[in-house]
Order: structure tokens, then C-alpha cells, then sequence
């Protein structure tokens, strides 16, 4: 096991190594100034071509992409050509209010999404089951923003039950950390609930067949036992990826929710970075993603054979 | 899970929330009624007003850094730092003096040692400012700590214009240290002598930026009047909220989790009004110019024939209605270059734009052109909403007067760096893009960049029109108000026959803010001195 971890941790070198030139090479090749968007609309162009200059903009790709990578090898992510702060401490900036989203996402999608898919699927073709799947299918219709709206109006609007945005740190205390973050992980989690929901009900339908369920109701289990301790576990295997999948998503989602409801995570430092074409603080935002991504898919990995004793590596 | 289980659960939570109360920082109400939330037009991204020229960082220095003069709600620059002037040499040599008492925020005195630092910087970078550098015989230079001198080899009436204008890059104040920095790299620290500091370390950009009172600031005794007179200050913090989604923007408004947005969208406009704790006014009387701007240096527009067939077809109507809407109070037609309702607007030789449109007429001068079907290159910015829906009405007026249209719909950042290409229109070039003039900038040929026509040194699109030129100089040289408007006038007839660019229309938007703030005033700065909170 300890081999296999080390042997998946080195693999990631050659991916991010990749992620790195090709998000280098598309940034390079991409139309958009950085100069033109400092130097504002009364600039000329020759200010704007020396603001280009000053900022190492006019090198060649080799050499900008040869100093970018020395740099990462020493830890050092850049300079935001903006701001003039670290990437770095940019990053660090940010990182609280997307990872307290993510996990209260996280919590509630999984918390509600996989009862509603080991019910429904217990009472296919009842209404029940249908409710949930209708659910399941609105929520993967509707976008993450109309979810947003429609959530700060009921709630922070019309009940005044929490604020319409913002964000509070958590070192300022639980429940206005909390406060913040319910309706956007709500509407962040509604696709990752539907997603998770349907999942688990067809995950659930197909053990539910199987021999050993049959066997265990014969024995006289319960049929709470059944669900959650015979077939729940037994189907937690494609669950779980999807979850994993599911983070994906989530990083994707994160950057509308923030913006619908003005929490200053990475998600928005990304949208701003590409809209200004901030490279230093794009490409650092890129690896750190692919960064958590590979890791997330490596704990996957290792999960599996927490869930299922046969998966060996 | 059981009862005992479900009590257990409950009260930790209740615990926990409980705690958090205690440990949750919490504001008094005269702490609250001291700190302003405002959530600015755009992202403050960085904070150097002469390295970076937008609009948003300039309103953010306007309260950190001070300038020598300002401008009034007249338009006319008055004292601000400085407390006298002395004009000899037969308008050559200007000696100004400082005003007493004047502190940056690191508690040293500000010198004229900073001051000519800071001017010889801020003259690299602004148009204004290369003019005097061009015909200065010294740079400028402290006589002593309270008293600096600016020789020049011939006169320059509009000194106090350049010093005191509004227009990016202003002549803000810093400590020499900082400003002997290039004019082409951001400077390291954001200190200044205005009203308010900057307090760096809770600035996360992109979402929030914060101000506090700076105890030392002495104010004129005048009354405020934009940026002149005395720019008291009421409120302790200033907290920039940066919000990009307008609905949210609407919602805290009314929720009162903001105190005062700059720029409201439009089309949100009547549920805030229809808030009893929300106001909403113009922001800014001067408005903007939308702007229609051609390529000249390639066909057809290199031919002063297919311009006006254009002009002759554009119908501002029609862009305005895209841009603002129905509501006739935010928008008028334009047929002038210039800002209405200011001492110099003038509408001279702007017939072109006036009347029924003839589009006949424009496809026939358009055909005298030579213009011969190629597609022109339309840069559209489907991020910005006035661009957005300029581009699509310049699609519908090309295409009626027989333009085939290559309509590149893409964002700011491409349009930013495309508009500067002088390639041709195929190979990465571009014919036609639009954005929009701050009413402020187009009160005279001051800082009028986009009215410039000296070719390959005029803002994107290079156009070159001597005579456009000459009557710019004519009003630089301008006595008296009276010869000057006869100089814009001379001016707006030469760039509508050259047709320059073309104005899409003249529009006004709005702001809004909380009833319990007073004291916000339309301007097109969002100005802090003199606004309270209760």
C-alpha cells in the first residue's frame, strides 16, 4: 500500500508538469493584454507598450516560461502583475471562504443526497421515488445562480433570516461563519445533491437484486440493517467516485456561487485573474486546483479498499 | 438516532453557536454609524493612480492622496495644497508655496522635495503633463521645503487645468521616495496626505479595500465643492466592498448590508426605488459619450467618405435606447463631441448627426468610397453592457447601408489588446470598436485623448486631421473663455468633418445608497468628505 501511495504521489510530477506548460502555453497564446488593462482607456499605445515592457511581457515564451518554472521549483508561485502581491499570498487570502463552502457543500450534499437515493430506491416506483427523482431532475436543470436569487430573496429578503452575501471567517465565530455559507452551499450542493441522489438510487436498485440481500432478509434482518449496513456498503464504491467526480464540479460551481453572493474565494480571484488577464495569479490558481484534484482522486483511491476489503493495490 | 442522542446533538450546537456569539466581533452603533460600506463600479486591482489609469483606482487615491489644486463643481481648479501661486517671466517661470500643516500618513511633513517628485513623474505619463514637459526649461524643483518652481520656455495658461483636473492620471501628491519610482512600474507603499489611509493589510483585492480616517489631515476652510475646499471627514472607516453581480448588489442595498453603490444597473433601478430605505439619483451629472470608434489607417475607413456615410445612417436614438432604455431623463442625443451643459459644449458642425437619418444618401456616398464589400472587423466586448449593445446596433446600421460584418464577439481584456494592433482588419486588426468617454473628460481638449488627431501618436485608431489639431492648440492658447469656445467650437466643426470617431449618444446612470447616509453628492468622483451615517 505504502509503495502504491508513494508510486501515485510521484505521478503526479509528469501531471502537473503537464498542467503547467499547457496552462503556460494557452495563457501565452491567448488574445488579451494585461498592460492594456492597467494602462486604462486614456493610455496611449505607446504607454501601454511600455507598461507591456516593464512587466517582462515582450520576452519570448521560452524564457518566460524557463524563469516561471525555476520559480515554482523553489516554492515561489509569482507576482500578481496587478496587484504587485505574491500569488502566493493571494491564494492564502482567498482559500478559507472556498474550502468552508466546499465542505459545508460537502456535508449537506452527501448528508441529504444519499438517504433520499437508498429511500427512493427502497420504494421504486412509489411516489416517494418519484418526488426524488424529480428533484434529482430539477436539480440538474436549474443553474447554480437561479438557485442563488431565488434563495436570497425567500431567505435573506423577504425573512431576513441571514445576510445576503458576504463572508465571515470562522475565527469570528461559528454561526455568522455559518450564516454566510448556508444559502450558498445550498445552491451549490442542488446539482451535487442530484447527481449524488441518482447515483445511489441505481447503485442501491442493483444491490437490492443481489443474492445476499435476499439471504440477509431471510435471516430476518431489519430493513434499516439491510439498506445502510448490507447495501449501502456495498454500494458505496461508485458513490464514492462519484463524489470525487463530484469536487470537480464543485470547483466549477464555487466560482458562480461566490460571485452570486459576493464571497471573496478562489473561484472569484480566478474569474477576476482571467478577465485581466492576471497571469502569475491564473496559473498559480490552475496548479492548485490540478493539485487538489489529483489528490482527491489518489484518497478515492485509497478509499476503495477501505469500502471494499478485496481492491488491493 | 435516538431521543438522548438528538438532545446531546442539540445542545452542542447549541454550545456552539452560543460560544460563537460571545467570540463574534461586534460593532457599537456609533462604531456602525462611522464605517461606510460602498461598493464600487469596478474591482480595485491596484493602487498606483499614475501607473494604473482607471477610473476606480483614481476615485480609491482621491482619498489618499491629495493634489495641489482641484477642480470645482464649476469645473475651474482652485487651491488645495498649495497656498499661493506666483506666475512671472511673462507666464514662464510658476512658483507655487505650500499651505502649512500638511502631513503624509507616515507623520513626515510633506516638502516640495515631494511635490516636484511627484510632478516629474505624474509628466511622464499624462498628456497635460508631457505638453509642459516639452516646453519646460528645468524640470520642476523644490526652492525650499514649503516652495517649488516650474520654469518654462514659453507660457502655459492651462497650468492650474493640468495640476487640478480630475482626468486620469491626476496630479496626486507622494512622498519622494515613492515617487522617484519609474512612471511605468507600481510604486511599493500607498502613502499619501489625503483624508483618508489605506490600510494595506486588509486589503484583499478583488473583494475588499479599506480606509481609515487620517486624524492629521488638515482641511481647507472653503466648503467642499468637489475637489475643492475642505474635505472634512465624517466617517471613521471606509470599506469598499468589490460586488460583480449587480442583483446581489440590489439585494444588500436593500437589506442594508451596503450603505451606498456607485453604479447600479439600470434595469434595477425601480425595485430599489420602490425601497422606503433606499435613494436613488443620477450619479454623476456629466454623464459619459458612448463612442463609435473607426480604424484609419485602413479601407474603407481611410476615406473620409465611408466615415460620414456612416455618420449620415447612425442614428443615436437607436444606441441609446440599447444602452439606457426607454427613460429619456438618462439620455439625449449629441450631436458635438464635447459634454452638454458645460461652459464649452458646443454643436457646431454636428448637422451631420442631426435630423431624420438618410440611409440612401449613406449607401450612395458609401459606394462613392470605393468601398468594395470587404467585411469590417466589429470588436464587440459582450462583458460590458453599454458595448455589448452598441455592437449590436452598429451591426444593424452597417448591414443596412450594404456592409458585410465580421462581428468579433469577445471580451474587454481581447478588445484592450486588439484595438492596438495596426495590423490589417483580416490579419488581427481591427475596423470598428466602441466604449464610452466619461462626460468629465470631454468638458475641453484638455485631456480629450480620444478627440486627438495626430496620427501614429493619437489614441486607437490613429486618426490625422490638421485642422482638428490646430484649433486644439487655439484653445491651449486660449486668453479668456471667450476665445476658448471659439476654439472647441472650431474644433467639434474639424473632428465632425473629419469625423474623428463618432458620438453614439450622451447618457446619464445612476447611483443609490441608504437614507440614513446623507451628504453623497452627484459627482463624477464618488466624493467622501461631508458624508455621514446615523
Amino acid at each position: 500500500m505504502l509503495a502504491y501511495i508513494v508510486r501515485r504521489v510521484l505521478a503526479t510530477i509528469p501531471v502537473m508538469a503537464f498542467v503547467a506548460l499547457f496552462v503556460f502555453s494557452l495563457l501565452y497564446v491567448a488574445p488579451g493584454d494585461p498592460a492594456a488593462v492597467i494602462a486604462g482607456d486614456q493610455a496611449t499605445p505607446a504607454d501601454v507598450e511600455r507598461i507591456r515592457a516593464s512587466l517582462g511581457l515582450d520576452r519570448p515564451f521560452l524564457i518566460r516560461f524557463g524563469e516561471w518554472v525555476w520559480r515554482i521549483l523553489q516554492g515561489d508561485l509569482g507576482v500578481s502583475i496587478f496587484t504587485n502581491l505574491p500569488v502566493a499570498t493571494m491564494i492564502q487570502q482567498r482559500i478559507e471562504p472556498t474550502l468552508s463552502l466546499m465542505i459545508i457543500t460537502l456535508i449537506l450534499a452527501v448528508s441529504v443526497a444519499i438517504p433520499m437515493g437508498v429511500i427512493a430506491a427502497w420504494k421504486q416506483g412509489t411516489v416517494i421515488d418519484r418526488t426524488v427523482m424529480g428533484f434529482a431532475v430539477l436539480g440538474f436543470s436549474v443553474p447554480v445562480f437561479v438557485v442563488g436569487y431565488v434563495l436570497a430573496y425567500i431567505f435573506a429578503l423577504e425573512l431576513d433570516w441571514v445576510p445576503v452575501q458576504g463572508y465571515t471567517p470562522i475565527k469570528q465565530g461559528f454561526w455568522p461563519w455559518f450564516q454566510n455559507l448556508i444559502l450558498p452551499a445550498i445552491a451549490l450542493g442542488t446539482v451535487y445533491i442530484a447527481l449524488i441522489a441518482r447515483i445511489t438510487r441505481a447503485t442501491m436498485l442493483e444491490v437490492l437484486q443481489q443474492d445476499y440481500i435476499r439471504t440477509a432478509r431471510a435471516k430476518g434482518a431489519g430493513q434499516r440493517n439491510i439498506l445502510f449496513l448490507h447495501a449501502l456498503k456495498n454500494a458505496a464504491v461508485p458513490i464514492v467516485t462519484v463524489i470525487g467526480i463530484g469536487i470537480a464540479l464543485l470547483i466549477g460551481g464555487a466560482v458562480v456561487t461566490e460571485s452570486v453572493f459576493a464571497i471573496p474565494g478562489l473561484g472569484r480571484l480566478t474569474v477576476d485573474a482571467i478577465l485581466r488577464r492576471d497571469y502569475p495569479v491564473i496559473q498559480g490558481v490552475v496548479l492548485l486546483f490540478s493539485f487538489v484534484y489529483v489528490l482527491v482522486n489518489l484518497m478515492i483511491d485509497l478509499l476503495y479498499t477501505i469500502l471494499d476489503p478485496r481492491i488491493r493495490y | 438516532m435516538d431521543r438522548r442522542n438528538f438532545l446531546k446533538a442539540s445542545a452542542g450546537v447549541a454550545a456552539l453557536t452560543g460560544t460563537a456569539g460571545v467570540s463574534a466581533p461586534a460593532l457599537s452603533q456609533g462604531a456602525a454609524a462611522r464605517t461606510l460600506r460602498f461598493v464600487p463600479q469596478a474591482n480595485l486591482a491596484n493602487f498606483d493612480p499614475i501607473w494604473g489609469t482607471q477610473y476606480v483606482v483614481r476615485n480609491a487615491a482621491c482619498l489618499v492622496w491629495d493634489t495641489l489644486y482641484g477642480f470645482d463643481d464649476k469645473l475651474e481648479p482652485k487651491r488645495q495644497m498649495v497656498e499661493s501661486e506666483e506666475v512671472t517671466d511673462g507666464g514662464k517661470t510658476w512658483t507655487f508655496k505650500l499651505r502649512e500643516g500638511l502631513r503624509f500618513h507616515d507623520g513626515e511633513a510633506v516638502r516640495a522635495q515631494d511635490v516636484a517628485a511627484s510632478l516629474n513623474r505624474w509628466a511622464v505619463r499624462d498628456g497635460m503633463g508631457q505638453m509642459i514637459r516639452a516646453i519646460q526649461e528645468e524640470p520642476v524643483s523644490a526652492v525650499d521645503d514649503r516652495t517649488f518652481r516650474w520654469r518654462l520656455k514659453s507660457p502655459y495658461p492651462k497650468m492650474l487645468v493640468a495640476l487640478g483636473k480630475n482626468n486620469t492620471p491626476m496630479a496626486f501628491i507622494m512622498p519622494e521616495r515613492l515617487a522617484r519610482t519609474d512612471p511605468f512600474q507600481q510604486v511599493s507603499e500607498f502613502v499619501g496626505s489625503g483624508p483618508m489611509r489605506f490600510v494595506r493589510n486588509e486589503w484583499v483585492p478583488g473583494a475588499k479595500a479599506v480606509f481609515t480616517k487620517f486624524d492629521q489631515y488638515v482641511p481647507r476652510n472653503e466648503p467642499a465643492s468637489w475637489l475643492a475646499g475642505g474635505k472634512r471627514m465624517n466617517l471613521d472607516r471606509i470599506e469598499w466592498i468589490i460586488m460583480p453581480d449587480p442583483a446581489t448588489a440590489s439585494a444588500a442595498l436593500m437589506n442594508g448590508e451596503i450603505d451606498w453603490w456607485e453604479s447600479p444597473l439600470t434595469d434595477l433601478v425601480p425595485s430599489l426605488r420602490r425601497n422606503r430605505n433606499v435613494q436613488v439619483d443620477i450619479q454623476d451629472p456629466l454623464g459619459n459619450i458612448g463612442a463609435f470608434r473607426f480604424n484609419h489607417l485602413h479601407a474603407p475607413f481611410n476615406d473620409v467618405r465611408a466615415r460620414r456615410a456612416v455618420a449620415m445612417a447612425l442614428s443615436q436614438d437607436d444606441y441609446m435606447r440599447a444602452v439606457v432604455g426607454d427613460d429619456r431623463s438618462l439620455w439625449q442625443t449629441l450631436p458635438s463631441f464635447f459634454t452638454p451643459g458645460t461652459p464649452l459644449y458646443t454643436e457646431a458642425g454636428g448637422d451631420i448627426l442631426k435630423g431624420p437619418r438618410n440611409i440612401e444618401a449613406a449607401r450612395r456616398l458609401l459606394a462613392e468610397s470605393g468601398y468594395n464589400g470587404q467585411p469590417i472587423t466589429v470588436l464587440v466586448a459582450q462583458d460590458q453592457a453599454p458595448l455589448k449593445a452598441m455592437g449590436e446596433v452598429t451591426n444593424a446600421l452597417l448591414t443596412s447601408i450594404g456592409m458585410r460584418v465580421d462581428f468579433v464577439a469577445t471580451d474587454w481584456g481581447t478588445v484592450g489588446q486588439r484595438r492596438a494592433s495596426k495590423s490589417l482588419p483580416g490579419q488581427g486588426g481591427w475596423h470598428i470598436f466602441h466604449t464610452w468617454h466619461a462626460g468629465a473628460d470631454c468638458t475641453n481638449p484638455a485631456a480629450y485623448l480620444a478627440l486627438r488627431a495626430h496620427g501614429d501618436g493619437a489614441w486607437f485608431g490613429w486618426p490625422k486631421d490638421d485642422a482638428v489639431e490646430a484649433a486644439r492648440d487655439k484653445w491651449f492658447d486660449a486668453p479668456n473663455l471667450d476665445a476658448e469656445k471659439a476654439a472647441v467650437a472650431e474644433m467639434n466643426s474639424a473632428a465632425m468633418s473629419h469625423v474623428t470617431y463618432l458620438p453614439t449618444g450622451f447618457y446619464k446612470v445612476f447611483q443609490a445608497w441608504r437614507r440614513n447616509v446623507s451628504g453623497v453628492i452627484g459627482a463624477p468622483i464618488p466624493f467622501f468628505w461631508n458624508v455621514s451615517k446615523s
